[in-house]
C-alpha cells in the first residue's frame, strides 16, 4: 500500500473535531488543529509556557494591573483576505463576552469565563487595542495564548454565521481547506504568513477513535503521526527505526481528591497516610507504563517558573500509612471511591483506581469502587462529594499555575460558590496566598507566591497526589523537526517531512 | 396490494411516535447532559446552567418534547449541539455510509450464503456439506470486532494489503475503486454471521422443498437436476428464504455499529455511539428515528416482496 506523500503530513487525531471555531470548541482535539490555522494576540515560545509576542508585537500593563494596551501586527491578513485589526480583536472578545453582540448567537461559548475578567476591549487606532479589566488577574497572558484565545475572522463568522466552525479562517500558517466529516480536515501552507511560510505543503488530520486502529493504521502506512499512543504500544515503536516516538511534559495532574468535611479524610493524618500507602512509582511505570511522572502537589514542573523543587513527592512507605492510620484511630475503615471509565486526560483510570484500592487494602482500608461513564461521574464529584463519597478521582490540564489551586483548592471555591473544590479543602493560608498570586504582575513575586502554595498544600494532602502526564506521539522517520508542545497544542510551522 | 402496503405504513405511524417518546425520555433519564459534556472538568452548576439555557435546555421536558416534534413536523431536526451542524445533513450524510457498507455486506452474505446454503442442502451429508457447515458454526460463533481486528492484522498491518480504516483514502482516491478497498475488509466482516445465518436457513428450506411431492414430479419429467434445483426448488424456497435475508438486512444494519468503529467508517453507528456519549441529544433523536424509519421500510419491503412471491399471503 502507497505510503503518504512527501510534504503532506496526515496526523491520526483521536477523534473527529467538534468545531474548529477556537472560541467554541472545548476539547484538546480541536485545538491541535486550530493552533496552526489561527494565532492569538500572544502564544507560548516553543517549547516553553513562557509568552513571546504573536499578532502583538508588543503591549503594556498599566500599574494597576487594570489597562492591557496592545500594538497589533502591521500587514497581517486572515486567509478569507480581511485584514487583520484592533477592530477585528474587538469583535473576537465582544462576541464571547457581551450577550448583545450581534454574533453572540453563534455560541455558546463555552470556556469564555477564561476572559470574564475583561470589562471592555476599545479600538485606541487601527493597530492599538486595550483591555480594561475588572480587576487584576494575572494569568490574563496565560489565558490569550491559550486557544480560546486565538483570533478568527470578522468577516467569516458575518458570512457563515453559526456554520462558522466548519468555515474556519484565521490569520496562522495553514489555511483551511476543506473538512470532509468524519474522515479529514485538510489545511494547506499559508504562503503569506508573518511568520514566514510553513515548510510542509499541507496538513491532514484524520479522526480515528479507537486506539488499536489507530495503531493500525501507524503500522500500515496510513498516517505520519500518531497521537495519544496507548502506553502498551509505545514500547514496540520505539524499538523500531522507522519511528520516533516523541515526549513532552505538560501541564497535567492526575489526582485523587479526600473529602476533608465528613469521614475519615476529615483528619489530615489519614490523608498523608494514603498518600504513603499508595505506591505512585509503580503506578506510572507499570500501569501507564512510563507515560507520567510521579506528582508532587497541586502545581506540575511543567510550569518551571512556578514550580517548587523542594516539595519531594510523598515516599512510598506502608509502615509509616500505618502508624498515621493508628494515630488518627483510623485502622480498618470503610471508603467510597469515586472512579471514572475514562474521560480528558483521565490515562487510564479503571486500572489506576484499582491499584490504588489493592494499596490502601494492604495498610487495611476498605475501599469500595463505584465507577461511572464520564459525563456521569462529573455530573456526580462536581457538586460535591459529602454524604456521597470519601475519594473521587481527578485530572486537569490547564494554562497557568493559578487555574487549578484557583478552582479546587480555595475556601471560595467549594461547590456551592460555584467552584470546584469538591472535596471541601480549606486552608486560609493557602486562599491569601492565591489571591495575592492572582494581583501580582511580577512572575517573580507570583512564582514564589505558587511554590508557597505547592509546600502547604503538600503537607495538608488535600489530595492523593499521583501522577504528571508526558505527552507522546509517533511520528515516521521521513518527519523532521517534530516536538510536542507543553501547552499540549499541535505546532506543526516548523515541522518537515520528506 | 396497495392497500396492503398503505396499511403497513399507516401501523408504522404510531410505532414511529412510540419511538420519538422512548428516545427522548432515554436522553433525559441518563445522567449528564451537553452542556457537561462541552466543558468538561469547567462544568460548575453556574456554567452548566448558563450553557443549558443557551440550548433551550431549561424548558420543561413537554415543551421540550412538543419543539422537537413540531420543528421535525416541518422538516426541521435541529442542530447538534455538539457538533454545531444541522442534524438532518449529519444524519444524511452518515446514513449514506452506513447503507453502503450494510448493502455491501447484504449483498456478501445473500450471495455467498445461498450459494452455500443450496450446495449443502443438495450434497446433504456430502463432505461438501460437512465443510461448509463447519464454517458457517465458526462464521456464527466468531464475534465479528475480533474478527476485524484479526483482518487488520493481516490484510492490513502484516501484508498492507488493504487499508485500515476509513472509507476513502485521504488524499487522492475517493473514486469507486478506492471506495470497494477500502470496503472489502469492514464489509465482510459485517457478513459473516449473517452468511453462517443465511446458509443455514437456505439448506433448512431446500431440504424442506427437496423432499415435496412436485420436485419428484419434476424429476419424472425427465427435467435436468439444475434446472430441478435451481428453476423449481429454488424458486419455491425463496419464499422462507426473503424474510430471513429482510431479518439479516436488520441484523446487519445494527452490526454495523460495532463494525463501523472498529473500520473507523464514518456511518450512523459510530456517530450514535459518540452522539450518546457526549449527551449530543437532538443528533441522538434525529439518528433513532430515521434509522428505525427506514429500518420499518426496509422490513415492509421483504414482506412486500415475499407477498408477491406466494400468492397465499396476498390479502
Amino acid at each position: 500500500m502507497a505510503q503518504t506523500p512527501p510534504n503532506i503530513l496526515v496526523v491520526g487525531q483521536i477523534a473527529e473535531p467538534a468545531s474548529l471555531d477556537p472560541h467554541v470548541s472545548t476539547a484538546s482535539n480541536d485545538f491541535r488543529i486550530a493552533v496552526n490555522i489561527y494565532d492569538g494576540l500572544v502564544r507560548n515560545a516553543p517549547g516553553t509556557l513562557e509568552i513571546e509576542p504573536a499578532l502583538a508585537t508588543d503591549w503594556t500593563i498599566s500599574e494597576d494591573g487594570l489597562e492591557y494596551t496592545f500594538t497589533l501586527r502591521d500587514g497581517v491578513t486572515f486567509h478569507d483576505g480581511s485584514s487583520f485589526n484592533a477592530e477585528a480583536v474587538k469583535f473576537n472578545f465582544d462576541r464571547m463576552l457581551d450577550d448583545a453582540h450581534p454574533f453572540h448567537e453563534t455560541g455558546p461559548f463555552p470556556l469564555s469565563f477564561n476572559f470574564a475578567s475583561i470589562d471592555s476591549v476599545e479600538v485606541v487606532d487601527e493597530l492599538t487595542v486595550r483591555f480594561t479589566l475588572s480587576e487584576p488577574f494575572a494569568p490574563f497572558m496565560s489565558n490569550l495564548a491559550s486557544p480560546t484565545g486565538l483570533i478568527v475572522s470578522p468577516s467569516a463568522v458575518e458570512q457563515y454565521g453559526a456554520d462558522y466552525g466548519r468555515h474556519p479562517s484565521g490569520t496562522g500558517a495553514f489555511k483551511f481547506e476543506e473538512w470532509q466529516s468524519n474522515s479529514r480536515v485538510l489545511a494547506s501552507r499559508n504562503d503569506a504568513y508573518w511568520d514566514g511560510a510553513p515548510a510542509l505543503e499541507a496538513v491532514i488530520f484524520r479522526p480515528i477513535t479507537d486506539a488499536n486502529t489507530r495503531v493500525a493504521e501507524m503500522l500500515s502506512g496510513g498516517i505520519d503521526v500518531l497521537l495519544e499512543t496507548p502506553p502498551d504500544n509505545v514500547a514496540q515503536f520505539s524499538g523500531d527505526a522507522n519511528y520516533q516516538v516523541v515526549e513532552a511534559v505538560g501541564p497535567h495532574v492526575w489526582y485523587v481528591m479526600l473529602n476533608a468535611k465528613d469521614g475519615p479524610f476529615a483528619d489530615v493524618r489519614v490523608r498523608q497516610a494514603v498518600n504513603y500507602a499508595v505506591n505512585k512509582e509503580s503506578l506510572v511505570s507499570d500501569v501507564l507504563q512510563g507515560t507520567a511522572d510521579v506528582s508532587a502537589g497541586p502545581i506540575p514542573p511543567a510550569f518551571n517558573w512556578a514550580y517548587n523543587e523542594d516539595v519531594q513527592p510523598y515516599p512510598y512507605d506502608p509502615e509509616k500509612a500505618r502508624e498515621l492510620l493508628a494515630e488518627a484511630g483510623a485502622e480498618g475503615a470503610s471508603l467510597t471511591f469515586l472512579v471514572t471509565e475514562g474521560g480528558s486526560g483521565m490515562l487510564d483510570p479503571v486500572p489506576m483506581g484499582t491499584a490504588i484500592q489493592a494499596d490502601l487494602a494492604a495498610v487495611g482500608l476498605n475501599v469500595e469502587i463505584q465507577t461511572y461513564e464520564w459525563n456521569t461521574f462529573l455530573s456526580e464529584v462536581n457538586p460535591g462529594l459529602e454524604g456521597k463519597a470519601d475519594m473521587a478521582e481527578m485530572a486537569w490540564m490547564t494554562s497557568d499555575p493559578d487555574t487549578l489551586p484557583f478552582l479546587t483548592l480555595r475556601t471560595a471555591a467549594w461547590p456551592e460558590e460555584g467552584g470546584f473544590n469538591s472535596s471541601y479543602y480549606s486552608n486560609p493560608e493557602v486562599d491569601a496566598l492565591l489571591d495575592q498570586a492572582r494581583l501580582s504582575t511580577d512572575p517573580e513575586e507570583r512564582g514564589d507566591l505558587y511554590r508557597q502554595v505547592q509546600a502547604l498544600t503538600h503537607e495538608d494532602a488535600p489530595w492523593l497526589f499521583v501522577a504528571n502526564w508526558k505527552q507522546n506521539a509517533v511520528v515516521t522517520s521521513a518527519v523532521g523537526d517534530f516536538e510536542l508542545q507543553p501547552d499540549f497544542s499541535l505546532v506543526l510551522r516548523d515541522v518537515t517531512k520528506q | 396490494m396497495p392497500t396492503y402496503i398503505a396499511k403497513r405504513l399507516l401501523a408504522a405511524i404510531p410505532v414511529i411516535l412510540g419511538l420519538s417518546i422512548i428516545v427522548f425520555l432515554v436522553m433525559k433519564l441518563i445522567p449528564g447532559d451537553p452542556a457537561q459534556a462541552l466543558l468538561g472538568s469547567y462544568a460548575t452548576p453556574d456554567n452548566v446552567e448558563r450553557i443549558n439555557r443557551a440550548l433551550g435546555l431549561d424548558r420543561s421536558w413537554p415543551e421540550q418534547y412538543f419543539i422537537w416534534i413540531g420543528n421535525l413536523l416541518q422538516g426541521d431536526f435541529g442542530r447538534s449541539y455538539i457538533l454545531n451542524r444541522p442534524v438532518l445533513d449529519e444524519v444524511i450524510e452518515r446514513f449514506g455510509a452506513t447503507l453502503i457498507l450494510a448493502g455491501a455486506s447484504l449483498v456478501i452474505c445473500s450471495v455467498l450464503g445461498i450459494l452455500a446454503g443450496i450446495v449443502s442442502a443438495v450434497r446433504q451429508f456430502g463432505w461438501t456439506d460437512r465443510i461448509v457447515t463447519f464454517f458457517v458454526l465458526i462464521g456464527i460463533s466468531m464475534p465479528a470486532f475480533f474478527l476485524g481486528l484479526v483482518f487488520i492484522l493481516f490484510f492490513a498491518v502484516q501484508w498492507r494489503l488493504l487499508p485500515a480504516s476509513g472509507m476513502y483514502a485521504v488524499y487522492g482516491g475517493g473514486d469507486l475503486p478506492d471506495l470497494l478497498r477500502h470496503l472489502i475488509l469492514p464489509a465482510s466482516t459485517l457478513a459473516i454471521v449473517a452468511t453462517g445465518v443465511v446458509a443455514r436457513l437456505t439448506r433448512a428450506a431446500m431440504l424442506e422443498v427437496l423432499r415435496q411431492d412436485f420436485i419428484r414430479t419434476a424429476r419424472a419429467k425427465g427435467l435436468s437436476e439444475n434446472k430441478v434445483i435451481y428453476r423449481h426448488a429454488f424458486r419455491a424456497a425463496l419464499v422462507s428464504i426473503i424474510p430471513v435475508l429482510g431479518i439479516q438486512a436488520g441484523f446487519v444494519l445494527g452490526g454495523a455499529v460495532y463494525i463501523e468503529t472498529v473500520f473507523q467508517w464514518p456511518g450512523l453507528g459510530q456517530m450514535l455511539v459518540k452522539a450518546v456519549s457526549t449527551r449530543d441529544i437532538l443528533l441522538v433523536q434525529g439518528g433513532v428515528l430515521i434509522a428505525a424509519t427506514v429500518y420499518v421500510l426496509v422490513n415492509l419491503l421483504a414482506d412486500v416482496a415475499q407477498a408477491m412471491l406466494d400468492p397465499r399471503l396476498k390479502a
